[in-house]
């Protein structure tokens, strides 16, 4: 018990008590990933928008194919500096489900920017039965549900390699060397520079397309970041000059005293 | 404002309230008449700042609540829409969310001094009491808090600590079973966690209230650990430590808003951005930071029941430490052997902080167990033989006399 994993601890506990939950297969090893320049590090970082636009490209023309947003609608995209009508017109590419209509039957009509970002399968059974039993994780949250967020994305994106000799591969995986245990179910998404046609004549390398989309989805994950360092910085300057008021005053009350 | 300062107020009105229902009066005797030693270091700027927080919190909480779902399908897309969508609903999570991170700092600075100065003792060990027992609450209101966002770390989190009490003999399971309304985590605990959550801080409240009555019967302790005896002694609360515990607030802002507004993030668990999955265990399962030393106190011992036990006597031995500490003397200033010891404490615990973010292996199990026994020790053994066998330096005649240089041990009370 004292070498064993929490994990186990908690397995044991829920099996204690009539609940099984599956036991990890192994303890993968953590690879911390290069750090990487983004636009919004930093405490007045803002999201780059063209990186934004281009980034969301990439997730549409890609990563959309298995991995659904959730928490985006159509009308937060006005935020990374699309118009009302091109708003509009991105969402009338989509079909959605809506209903129950007078007959009380469910009907598909056009996208409108109220409505959620719709996900490339029905429901999560339906993504496990097109995928080979995995799960394509939703990536509206990603950059902050990974530790080192942004550059683990980045690190995942560009880090597909060949196996090194001797490391055994199971069917159907893809070798990464920023994914724990190394052993990855994703096909590599980025496989050729020119993959995604820009039309704001930036070179779409792998490294570019990778950049981009995970700076879309830093945005996805973190769409207030912009308004919350604009604010921080007036409250800190605020704070600061309370603070040096505070303490002369103080110095002032307490003179009386000594 | 008028009726505000000292002496008879001045205004018909409140002289009416005040006769019928004497409010103003009791302000007037709180924050004027009521005699502060006049010594006090900026270590004595925690309690006001705990008592913040605590409103902070509930604030913050309260508003939180009003777009907030306990249901385990809608709970984790009710707190992104809020802070999507809500206006400033990002603001009022990662202050509510650092908050109890801040509320949890403050209090803990807040016991250290009270150990370094020898609060507890007579005539405050029920102030004391009151303490630990507004910790353990704050304890109890932060962990059913955290399941809330019903993320991973939430759900298993919430499965870890909550079997804890199935170590306890014949009755555990039973009360695991009613901890959880069911026999798994799930949508009824949820359900009864934010239920407690939302009663709990205001029995916080109660209890603060009572802390602070007994916090005015016999008036704060100081630096110098000696009653007051005089005017010379005392200076009114007002404006004096109104005025220092405004700045002291200004400077603590500046770190909890450099948190909020810069790092929202990073005291957090990014496992807890995943919505809850009972079929899948996270790869560590770690509490919050400020749970951590208890965390490791749990887990040094292979034996889960004594395990529970060691993590409930690290509470408790805090409840009967006025009667453990033998030494007549109250501050450390004067104790030149506890005045170290100290110190070892605060290591060790930091120490279990360490131990109890990493899976226990290793040089972490030794580290880990050295630490906590050291801890009990601590307290069940240094503590009653360092009071007996430690000659305690002379104390100053009077607070008064110290501060202001005159009288022979006060020149040595004041250069440590």
């Amino acid at each position: 018990m004292t070498t064993a994993r929490l994990t186990l601890l908690a397995a044991a506990a829920a099996l204690a008590c009539g609940f099984a939950g599956p036991a990890r297969a192994q303890e993968p090893e953590a690879v911390t990933p290069a750090h990487q320049q983004w636009s919004f590090d930093g405490v007045f970082g803002t999201y780059d928008r063209a990186a934004l636009q281009r980034g969301f490209q990439v997730y549409k023309e890609v990563c959309a194919a298995c991995h659904p947003v959730k928490h985006l609608a159509f009308r937060d995209l006005a935020e990374i500096g699309y118009s009302e009508d091109q708003v509009k017109g991105i969402a009338a590419q989509y079909q959605v489900t809506d209903g129950p209509n007078d007959k009380g039957e469910m009907y598909q009509r056009p996208g409108r920017p109220s409505d959620p970002i719709p996900g490339p399968f029905p429901n999560d059974q339906a993504a496990r039965a097109a995928e080979n039993g995995a799960l394509p994780p939703d990536l509206s949250l990603i950059t902050k549900a990974r530790e080192h967020g942004p550059d683990y994305v980045y690190g995942i994106l560009t880090g597909f390699k060949e196996a090194p000799a001797g490391f055994k591969m199971m069917p159907n995986m893809y070798y990464n060397e920023i994914f724990p245990g190394h052993q990855i179910k994703m096909p590599p998404p980025l496989t050729a520079d020119g993959q995604v046609k820009y039309s704001d004549g930036t070179n779409p390398t792998i490294a570019q397309m990778a950049h981009d989309v995970v700076t879309f989805l830093s945005w996805a994950a973190e769409p207030t970041l912009e308004e919350r360092h604009r604010m921080g910085f007036k409250v800190m300057l605020f704070l600061v000059i309370a603070v040096v008021v505070l303490y002369a005053a103080k110095r002032r009350v307490w003179s009386a005293l000594h | 404002m008028a009726a505000s300062g000292p002496g008879a107020s001045s205004s018909r009105i409140v002289r009416w309230i005040d006769y019928r229902l004497p409010f103003v009066k009791f302000i007037n005797h709180e924050l004027y008449e009521y005699p502060t030693p006049r010594n006090l270091t900026y270590w004595w700027n925690f309690g006001s700042l705990a008592g913040i927080m605590l409103v902070i919190m509930i604030v913050t909480g309260i508003v939180l609540a009003m777009h907030y779902t306990p249901q385990s399908d809608l709970a984790f897309d009710s707190v992104e829409r809020l802070m999507r969508d809500v206006n400033y609903g990002w603001l009022l999570r990662y202050l509510h969310m650092n908050g109890a991170s801040m509320f949890f700092i403050v209090v803990y600075i807040h016991i250290f001094r009270g150990l370094y100065y020898g609060s507890y003792k007579y005539p405050r060990e029920l102030l004391w009491m009151l303490g630990v027992v507004i910790l353990l609450l704050m304890m109890a209101t932060a962990f059913m808090g955290y399941v809330l966002p019903w993320g991973q770390m939430s759900y298993w989190g919430a499965t870890v600590i909550t079997n804890l009490f199935s170590a306890i003999p014949v009755v555990g399971n039973k009360i695991v079973t009613l901890l959880w309304g069911g026999y798994t985590v799930g949508n009824p605990t949820l359900n009864r966690f934010f239920s407690l959550h939302y009663l709990l801080p205001f029995v916080i409240v109660a209890v603060v209230g009572l802390h602070l009555i007994a916090l005015h019967t016999h008036g704060s302790n100081n630096p110098l650990g000696i009653d007051h005896k005089g005017p010379g002694d005392t200076i009114p609360f007002h404006p004096y430590y109104t005025i220092k515990d405004m700045f002291g607030l200004g400077v603590f802002l500046l770190v909890y808003a450099g948190l909020v507004f810069y790092a929202p993030n990073l005291l957090g668990d990014p496992q807890n951005y995943i919505p809850a999955n009972p079929l899948q265990t996270p790869p560590d399962i770690v509490p919050e930071w400020y749970f951590l030393p208890f965390y490791a106190i749990l887990r040094s011992v292979p034996n889960k029941l004594f395990g529970v036990i060691l993590l409930f006597s690290s509470i408790g031995v805090l409840f009967i430490l006025p009667w453990l500490d033998t030494s007549p003397v109250r501050s450390a200033r004067f104790r030149p052997v506890y005045k170290w010891v100290f110190w070892l404490l605060v290591i060790a615990v930091v120490a279990l902080g360490w131990v109890g973010a990493h899976p226990p292996e290793g040089v972490y199990v030794t580290v880990g167990r050295i630490a906590t026994i050291y801890y009990f020790l601590h307290f069940l053994v240094l503590f009653p033989l360092i009071g007996k066998l430690e000659r305690p330096r002379p104390l100053p005649l009077s607070i008064g006399a110290a501060v202001l240089g005159r009288g022979g041990a006060a020149a040595a009370a004041e250069s440590d």
